[in-house]
């Protein structure tokens, strides 16, 4: 029997489609509406909010904790105050990426981290040598993601105290007379908040939120929409941009921080000693130059998109929905150069992006390159141009 | 000269093709000024807070067919794009029953079902033939129309370009592309449907903005060319903006003043100057000249050429069919502010219905009887009434709990018989708001304020002549080749370095864009020497 979620009774009765899929055992809405479309313009235009309980939550506690911390995480948590958190990743010792995740640090000696895999095991390996104690939390805690430009004023009327949180700011806090923590984050790339509530009180305090953002127009979004959003937003999701290293079968799985994009995390490595795993790794490949990949947006013009349908006698009709696929990349002598790994029609760009893999020397912003489609059952390129990431980043994500 | 400020150049008129001239003139590196009239910049796209906290779209309430190549040319993303789609399509019927249209297509074949079954797949086979014919003249659609007059070789080209095309067209395609050019929508939809409420809901889109109506010949080109739009690459859908049209054209002179033109605002031009058939500069009313070599007009036909322009300096068989292009206005506007949403009873405690076009034309006939008040002189007993409560959708435009309902309205001629708009403009809102309670029982109590917007207003504010949304009517003589005359129907005029670039020009009105875009073009093309 699958799970349901604390939010389920709600989120069922919200549901227009009972379209559910599986996340870790739990039933994980796909859209509650009839096209997801409008999930993702909610989000966009006003509030949506997304049922993330299913992410795993650990506590790691312990006069050791900062330290531990600063080990297992490839980016410094040293300089994270309390009331701070940051995205955060793992790596292995070849320097490859495990898994990506939130830290959250209430304390000195106090830490959460959230994760969409299982890793209790993981960091109680490698607690042993420390003195800090991991604890699961998974199940304590029911949450949530409320997202968009409204998001701010829904939980305003709930709880003022969060009106001065900055981006990636939490709070301890109340809604309902219920302690949550509630903090400046999320996967839509706008102004958004998450919010951790004891799993018991989940209900009356997500029917508080209902209460408080229907004049907002608050509306639930799924996994759909939420595919839609984090690409727009140019964040890598496991699974689709990369797999953990320790359960890739070939190299080719295997991706380092600079190769994800995501070597802004590990800013100031080559200045301090501080040792993590992977650090050795991470650095030789910074000396050697031997990236084999660099993350870059794509956008595939509309005209270009059309041409390529219109002229071949089909009707160019774009899919809001994340391809499940990679589609290849190829420069103009048609050698191939990368992959995209997300690809997907933008309804606000109203253009085709992606999120995609090339070779080092391919991903300056402009550069042309060619994106491989399936027409009247035909491989076809397409033109593509290379670009920075994200696509899509309005100011008051961060203001 | 009073003001010597000199520019590469001037586009009169900070509507939003005006202002999509502007921003690919000033993407291209050229020093523009935009002139606007009035104290805001939108021209029929515009935004009022009439009341603190309503936001009412004055006049165009939609994004309907906005070309997607605009979006990313001019990075409008950056500058704060935001279309919103539409989800339903509403019609309620006299009976009490009505037509719901939704995002999914299994659920709409069980509601078309509801109507006729046999319907369904009617127009299933009803939409992929009317996929087929915009899909056939789109490339025309999108590209600027060869001159058919002209013995240029670029010209001969083009028109051999446009026969192979044309050559290339499957016949049931070409037929078709022909029957609704020329025909009614209403003798189209026959072919293919049975259901009254049904073929209403197509009719009615085809009588936005014309003198014509739904048995009219003609009427099925008007279907056409408003189902061009291809709203997140969806044929056929259309969008609201975020803050109503007025927020799209503050993105879009965001974005034009981003390229680096300069927006003068309460600036009405008076004239163009000339010297030696070229183009020096304009004046406004107000005495003060700016100088440029190129002008570019995005008025309607009637301005460009009878009155910024000296039309004593223009052919006169020019000015003739100038004089004679139809305006004919017959749309009106009644812009509600709300305490709460109407009920309709049929779908009672629901408001999904509501996140579209709510579409008061029950049957064909009685959109035919509300035209036909119209070729009289008289304006529709019972509306024809395009309506939309975009505050459910978008809670900017209305405060919490409250909105804004937008309604277009058919059929209310620019000449009216017998009598002004001034003396019967709150009648004719009276008529509106009587054919929404009948639809709605507690729509009258729900009425905090009225907004009525005549054709006269519609002129007086925006400019447009005789008040037509379209900056001249959609008739086929009125289009593509000649549009807005025969050989000047790409953007250029006999004056050289003075241009047009407004929805009198081809592809022609709606908020769309292809006349600004279409028309930079061919400004750069000249200025870059390419051709005289």
């Amino acid at each position: 029997m699958m799970r349901t979620t604390p939010f389920h009774p709600r989120l069922a009765e919200l549901s227009q489609t009972q379209m559910w899929g599986n996340w870790s055992g739990y039933l994980s809405a796909v859209r509650y509406d009839l096209s997801s479309k409008h999930e993702y313009f909610g989000v966009r235009n006003a509030a949506g909010f997304f049922d993330t309980s299913p992410l795993h939550k650990y506590w790691i506690r312990g006069r050791d904790a900062e330290l531990f911390c600063s080990f297992v995480f490839a980016r410094d948590v040293r300089t994270l105050k309390p009331g701070r958190a940051q995205y955060t990743i793992w790596c292995d010792d070849a320097g490859f990426i495990m898994e990506d995740g939130v830290l959250f640090r209430f304390s000195a000696d106090e830490f959460m981290l959230t994760a969409a895999e299982p890793n209790f095991g993981f960091l109680t390996k490698l607690s042993s040598l420390y003195d800090v104690e991991i604890v699961d939390a998974t199940e304590d805690y029911a949450s949530l993601a409320l997202q968009g430009p409204r998001s701010r004023d829904i939980f305003e009327v709930l709880t003022p105290d969060i009106s001065v949180l900055r981006y990636f700011g939490f709070t301890e806090t109340k809604i309902a007379n219920t302690p949550v923590i509630i903090s400046r984050t999320g996967f839509s790339g706008d102004l958004g908040y998450e919010v951790m509530i004891p799993t018991a009180d989940a209900l009356r305090v997500l029917d508080a939120i209902l209460e408080a953002g229907h004049p907002h127009g608050i509306r639930p979004y799924g996994d759909e929409a939420l595919g839609m959003t984090r690409i727009e937003a140019g964040l890598p999701l496991i699974g689709v941009e990369f797999n953990s290293s320790r359960y890739a079968w070939t190299a080719e799985d295997r991706f380092t921080p600079d190769e994800l994009g995501l070597g802004w995390l590990l800013k100031g490595i080559e200045d301090d000693s501080r040792p993590f795993i992977g650090r050795e790794a991470i650095l030789r490949e910074r000396v050697d130059g031997s990236s084999r990949w660099r993350t870059v947006g794509i956008t595939v013009a509309w005209s270009d998109f059309y041409e390529l349908f219109e002229s071949r006698g089909h009707l160019a009709v774009p899919d809001e929905l994340p391809v499940a696929w990679e589609s290849m990349l190829y420069n103009a002598n048609g050698t191939r150069i990368g992959y995209a790994t997300s690809f997907m029609y933008s309804p606000i760009l109203q253009c085709h992006i992606g999120i995609a893999r090339v070779k080092p020397k391919y991903a300056e912003k402009g550069t042309d390159i060619y994106l491989e489609q399936t027409v009247n059952h035909e491989y076809i390129n397409v033109r593509a141009t290379v670009t920075t990431l994200p696509f899509y980043n309005p100011e008051r994500k961060t203001a | 000269m009073s003001d010597l400020s000199s520019y590469d150049a001037i586009v009169i008129g900070g509507g939003h093709n005006g202002l999509t001239n502007a921003a690919y003139l000033a993407k291209a590196g050229k020093k523009v000024l935009v002139l606007e009239q009035r104290h805001l910049v939108g021209g029929a796209a515009i935004t009022e807070e009439l009341r603190p906290g309503y936001q009412f779209t004055t006049f165009s309430y939609a994004l309907s067919l906005l070309r997607p190549e605009i979006i990313q040319e001019l990075d409008l993303v950056r500058h704060g794009f935001m279309p919103l789609l539409m989800r339903s399509h509403f019609a309620p019927m006299e009976n009490g029953d009505y037509f719901l249209l939704g995002p999914d297509a299994g659920l709409n074949r069980r509601e078309i079902a509801r109507h006729s079954k046999a319907d369904v797949d009617g127009m299933e086979r009803f939409e992929h033939d009317t996929a087929r014919v915009r899909q056939f003249i789109r490339p025309l659609f999108d590209s600027i129309p060869p001159n058919l007059f002209s013995d240029d070789p670029a010209d001969a080209e083009k028109m051999a370009w446009l026969l192979k095309h044309l050559g290339t067209g499957d016949k049931k395609v070409i037929h078709d592309t022909v029957r609704l050019l020329t025909g009614s929508i209403s003798d189209f939809c026959d072919d293919y449907l049975e259901s009254d409420i049904i073929k209403a809901t197509i009719c009615s889109a085809a009588c936005v903005g014309i003198k014509l109506g739904p048995m009219s010949p003609g009427s099925g080109m008007n279907w056409l060319y408003l189902s061009m739009g291809e709203h997140d690459g969806v044929g056929g859908s259309w969008s609201f903006h975020k803050g109503g049209n007025g927020g799209f054209t503050q993105v879009l002179a965001r974005a034009a003043t981003a390229y680096g033109a300069e927006i003068r605002l309460d600036s009405h031009v008076d004239h163009l100057i000339t010297e030696k058939g070229e183009v020096k500069g304009v004046a406004l009313r107000d005495g003060t000249e700016f100088r440029a070599q190129t002008v570019v007009s995005s008025l309607d036909p009637r301005r460009t050429f009878l009155e910024i322009a000296d039309p004593r300096e223009l052919p006169a068989d020019l000015v003739e069919t100038i004089q004679r292009f139809r305006f004919q206005g017959v749309a009106s506007k009644v812009n509600f502010a709300l305490d709460g949403l109407p009920e309709y009873p049929a779908l009672s405690g629901r408001t999904d219905q509501y996140l579209g076009f709510i579409n008061i034309a029950p049957t064909v006939e009685y959109m035919e009887r509300a035209y036909d008040a119209a070729k009289y002189g008289g304006y529709s007993e019972h509306p024809y009434i395009d309506g939309c409560i975009q505050s459910l959708v978008d809670p900017d435009m209305a405060p919490p709990g409250k909105h804004v309902m937008s309604c277009f309205v058919m059929y209310t001629p620019y000449e009216l018989k017998g009598s002004t708009w001034q003396a019967e403009r709150e009648n004719m809102a009276d008529r509106v708001q009587a054919t929404l309670q009948g639809f709605f029982p507690n729509f009258n109590d729900l009425v905090l304020q009225r907004e009525v917007v005549s054709p006269d207003i519609i002129e007086a504010r925006t400019g447009l002549s005789e008040g037509n949304i379209y900056a001249g009517e959609f008739f086929p003589h009125q289009m593509y080749f000649f549009r807005p005359a025969p050989g000047y129907s790409d953007y250029r005029t006999p004056i050289r370095g003075y241009y047009q670039c407004g929805s009198g020009t081809h592809p022609g009105g709606c908020v769309i864009g292809a006349p600004g875009r279409l028309a930079s073009k061919e400004v750069l093309k000249d200025l870059s020497g390419a051709k005289p």
